[in-house]
């Protein structure tokens, strides 16, 4: 087949935001991917654009530059909401860590507003009265990821080729169901299952899945301003915990439906559902906005973070694999960082500096860590 | 026989129904198509699948909003009221 510039592996947030960036870049991009677009993690999220979860670090910085691209990227048809972020502290002890975290942030850059009790009560009048203190972030955004992903595709003019399994990564060129690609450049934005496609290259990166539930309500006026948590969900997304772990997250839609979070655990790929941490994410939604107890549950659905040991995404090229750039690995935060990991991507393969740094997120640092 | 009340604060009809029937069936058998309108046009809706997955067909039983017309079982004097929208304007912020 006719050779692109670019060949990206996903037509997930990420893979669409690679050929966005690239294609502005004067490249020609072709998109492959397994299943459908947007078929993967994209589509099983909330299409949250956070910087209020991240602790100072690589991925902050990462998700403060996405967070500015998401600004300048025009929302039109992605239901491209700045709605900001609200986290509370129900307890002394997560209050005050709330609150620590928070004065770093704003060392970091991050727009992190103290709020009181009676603050809370006036941005989300249906929360609980029982929070003790919380942080207004402005920044957060939200978007409808699978609008987003096949917009940034559209925009990007970049040919896509769904229904395709690759075979084998060869340096420069791809193996699949439907044939032959060859590429100057073969992005893996495969997601959850990046570490395959880096495996088929001879170039492997540890990533694996983190299963999560989302129940979505019945439609309902605008109930939920923000996005809402409580704090022990960053702690929760930063831990290596195996066993389920659960926080609450509560926002609302365009479309009217209510969806709540999050929880987390590494069962593999098992699909089935759980009636118990569908219970308990609905007890813990219910405690924190508690006209959710009399309000119906259309459906629930489940996904799988592609989530790094050290929970940082892989993104750059990779040394083992001449011609391979990886753009994966980016756990529960894919929408998000999507914008900044298309740019970063972009920017390396037309040798322009890239705005941040790449180390931390190199793929051969697994190798060194063992 | 039995009957529950339907209709509005001004308009009120009995409408009868057979033991185990659901409010969707007998509100149909009573020659009523609609009982809901829609959150943005105000288009009328009624039951569209019937089995409980489309939440087209809500109505409010008994002051309880988002009810399924169409799985919830008619009892004997219940007051059964067509819902505008989502039927919990009184939550919005």
């Amino acid at each position: 087949m006719a050779g692109a510039d670019v060949l990206v592996i996903g037509a997930g947030i990420v893979g669409a935001a690679c050929a966005y960036y690239c294609a502005d870049a004067g490249l020609r991009v072709t998109v492959l991917d397994r299943g459908s677009v947007a078929g993967g993690t994209t589509s099983a999220g909330e299409g949250n654009i956070l910087v209020s979860d991240k602790e100072p670090g690589p991925e902050l910085d990462l998700a403060l530059l996405a967070n500015r691209l998401w600004s300048e990227l025009d929302g039109d048809g992605c239901e491209l909401e700045h709605k900001g972020g609200i986290v509370v502290g129900q307890n002394p002890e997560t209050a005050a860590a709330l609150a620590t975290l928070a004065a770093r942030q704003r060392d970091h850059g991050v727009d992190a507003i103290d709020v009181s009790a009676a603050e809370l009560a006036e941005l989300e009048p249906n929360l609980t009265p029982n929070v003790l203190a919380g942080v207004h972030y402005p920044q957060d955004m939200q978007v409808q990821p699978m609008l987003a992903t096949a917009q940034l595709l559209r925009r990007s003019g970049a040919t896509v080729h769904t229904e395709t399994d690759v075979l084998a990564v060869r340096p420069r060129e791809v193996r699949t169901s439907r044939g032959n690609f060859r590429a100057d450049w073969v992005v893996n934005a495969a997601g959850v299952w990046g570490g395959e496609i880096a495996g088929l290259a001879g170039a492997p990166v540890p990533i694996l899945p983190r299963r999560g539930f989302v129940l979505v309500t019945e439609p309902l006026p605008r109930v939920v301003r923000h996005k809402v948590y409580t704090a022990d969900y960053v702690a929760n997304v930063a831990s290596g915990q195996a066993g389920l772990e659960t926080s609450v997250v509560v926002e609302g839609t365009r479309a009217g439906t209510v969806l709540i979070g999050a929880s987390r655990e590494r069962v593999g790929f098992d699909r089935r559902f759980s009636p118990s941490v569908l219970r308990t994410l609905a007890a813990r939604a219910v405690d924190l906005f508690p006209f959710l107890a009399e309000v119906h549950l259309l459906r629930s659905y489940l996904g799988f973070r592609p989530y790094c040991p050290d929970h940082l995404p892989v993104i750059g090229p990779d040394p083992r694999a001449p011609g391979l750039i990886h753009a994966c690995g980016h756990e529960g935060a894919g929408i998000g960082l999507a914008t900044a990991t298309g740019q970063l991507i972009a920017q390396t393969i037309t040798g322009v500096p890239p705005d941040l740094d790449l180390t931390p997120f190199r793929p051969d640092r697994f190798a060194e860590a063992r | 026989v039995n009957t529950f009340s339907f209709g509005d604060n001004e308009v009120r009809t009995e409408i009868r129904f057979e033991p185990g029937q659901s409010i969707g069936a007998a509100l149909l058998a009573a020659g009523h198509r609609s009982w809901r309108t829609t959150r943005r046009q105000g288009g009328p809706r009624g039951i569209f699948c019937g089995i409980g997955v489309c939440f087209d067909c809500v109505v409010i039983v008994n002051g309880r909003p988002g009810q399924r017309a169409c799985l919830t079982e008619a009892q004997a004097g219940d007051l059964v009221r067509p819902q505008e929208g989502a039927g919990r304007g009184q939550l919005a912020v």
